[in-house]
């Protein structure tokens, strides 16, 4: 990691630069962030890095912070090992996941 | 009237899910409680100062004393309590995807769901902030009082709201040197007897200022400290160095809405109490009715209030499955609510008070 960069999203190791031009390029929510930097995608899932890419679109776009679409949620909502899945009750019932 | 007989699920046994999970207990309805730690109690035990309130809100008792006792009443009554449970799904009708000691995932199939899941800790980005020794305020609290382990020797604090003013005090109470508590605001934001320990001690308060960058080799050796305008950015020029080798942040909280949202019950912005959060009635019913939201997942406030939005949302529940009638729920709700109402007065408490006036309008408007 570089020490001089200002990193965002610390899971996937996204800087503020990258999301600035995602942005300046086209991104207009969270997600679509999330599908250009991989922001968010990582073992945290977002939880940390999800207000600080909205505060840096509200800045970047001239909204105020509600105004900011949010990004959606998925099951699992925490890292779950496919071990845990023994197949014994079915899980694949919540969600199409992904 | 029928009784239900599938359990209600409290997930998350913090403050909020204790109470909710005691009062449905009480009234004899099924209960299990769901926590992913391996001790209930939330951020209770942690908490090592005293609360404020009045005398039936235990005003003057430690945190931790008040979770000590949410306990012995939760095993007297006997609470079904699963520990080192995470919950990673819900969907809209109340199948809770559980997963015990990250080895066994399994479901359950809920006829309430009461949802205590609190909240996370916000940060705050800068050059620097992955290095270790950068943490949540609320990790040097579990490092210095759970664990009896220093965070670092000489401590800056960003952030003077309450979190900020009481990890500091604590810090200092653990044997740490607080360099500063810096806010970027043109005032500090704690309460008034917390900030005046931290001051006394002669730590720096200063406003106006933010952290810009931390440096260190292989942790914090330094942060460099500059002024803020009006719009917050740094002011070229202003920047000095604090020689530090821990940096806690205490930047607020965002209610941690994940299995709200999955269940999909609606959520609603409201800056004043963290964030995005789900709508709720008056018995802390979201708009999915069998689905419940309490303590700081409902709008961050205290572990007191917490306790009376469990207490609500739990003898509810009870009612709506058939454990107490109409009269006896609004018998022991209407306690509840007065000493609600209470607890949200003063200059913090009436903020909040107002904010969550608008959510309970806003759920009236959206989904009567």
């Amino acid at each position: 990691m570089d020490r001089d960069e200002n990193y965002i999203c610390r899971c996937e190791e996204v800087t503020e630069d990258e999301i600035r031009t995602a942005i300046r390029g086209g991104a207009r929510s969270v997600k679509e962030i999330k599908r250009w930097t991989r922001s968010g995608m990582g073992i945290c899932q977002g939880r940390t890095c999800r207000r600080l890419v909205e505060r840096i679109l509200a800045e970047e776009l001239g909204l105020a912070p509600g105004e900011v679409e949010s990004s959606s949620f998925r099951p699992p909502v925490r890292p779950v090992s496919l071990d845990s899945m023994d197949g014994s009750r079915d899980p694949s019932t919540h969600g199409s996941g992904g | 009237m029928e009784r239900e007989t599938r359990p209600a699920v409290v997930v998350g046994a913090g403050p909020a899910g204790l109470c909710a999970a005691i009062e449905l207990k009480r009234a004899g309805a099924p209960v299990l409680l769901l926590d992913e730690n391996s001790k209930p109690g939330g951020q209770l035990f942690k908490q090592i100062h005293k609360f404020f309130g009045s005398q039936e809100h235990r005003a003057g008792v430690r945190g931790f004393e008040i979770g000590k006792d949410l306990l012995r009443e939760s095993l007297d009554l006997g609470i079904d309590v699963r520990l080192d449970t995470e919950v990673v799904g819900l969907d809209p009708n109340l199948n809770v995807w559980a997963v015990e000691a990250r080895k066994r995932s399994y479901t359950l199939e809920a006829s309430r769901v009461i949802l205590a899941t609190g909240a996370t800790e916000n940060a705050v980005p800068f050059p620097g902030w992955t290095l270790p020794g950068v943490m949540t305020a609320g990790c040097a609290q579990t490092l210095i009082n759970v664990h009896r382990v220093l965070p670092g020797r000489r401590v800056l604090v960003v952030g003077s709201g309450n979190v900020g003013v009481i990890v500091a005090y604590q810090l200092l109470q653990a044997g740490a040197e607080v360099a500063a508590v810096i806010e970027a605001a043109p005032a500090l934001g704690g309460y008034g007897v917390h900030t005046a320990k931290v001051r006394r001690a002669g730590v720096p308060m200063l406003v106006r200022t933010t952290i810009v960058r931390a440096e260190g080799s292989e942790g914090v050796e330094r942060a460099v400290l500059a002024e803020v305008d009006g719009k917050f950015k740094p002011v070229p020029g202003t920047e000095r160095t604090l020689e530090v080798d821990a940096i806690c942040l205490a930047v607020g909280l965002t209610p941690s809405i994940e299995l709200a949202a999955l269940a999909g019950c609606r959520t609603f912005f409201v800056p004043e109490l963290g964030g995005h959060m789900p709508l709720h009635d008056e018995f802390m019913r979201s708009s999915v009715p069998a689905v419940y939201v309490v303590g700081d997942i409902a709008g961050v406030e205290e572990a007191s209030t917490a306790m009376e939005e469990g207490r609500l949302a739990g003898i509810h529940a009870a009612h709506s499955m058939g454990y107490l009638d109409r009269e006896e729920m609004e018998r022991r709700t209407a306690d509840t609510r007065r000493r609600l109402r209470a607890l949200r007065q003063g200059v913090f408490g009436e903020k909040r008070f107002v904010a969550k006036e608008r959510v309970l309008a806003e759920k009236e408007k959206e989904c009567p």
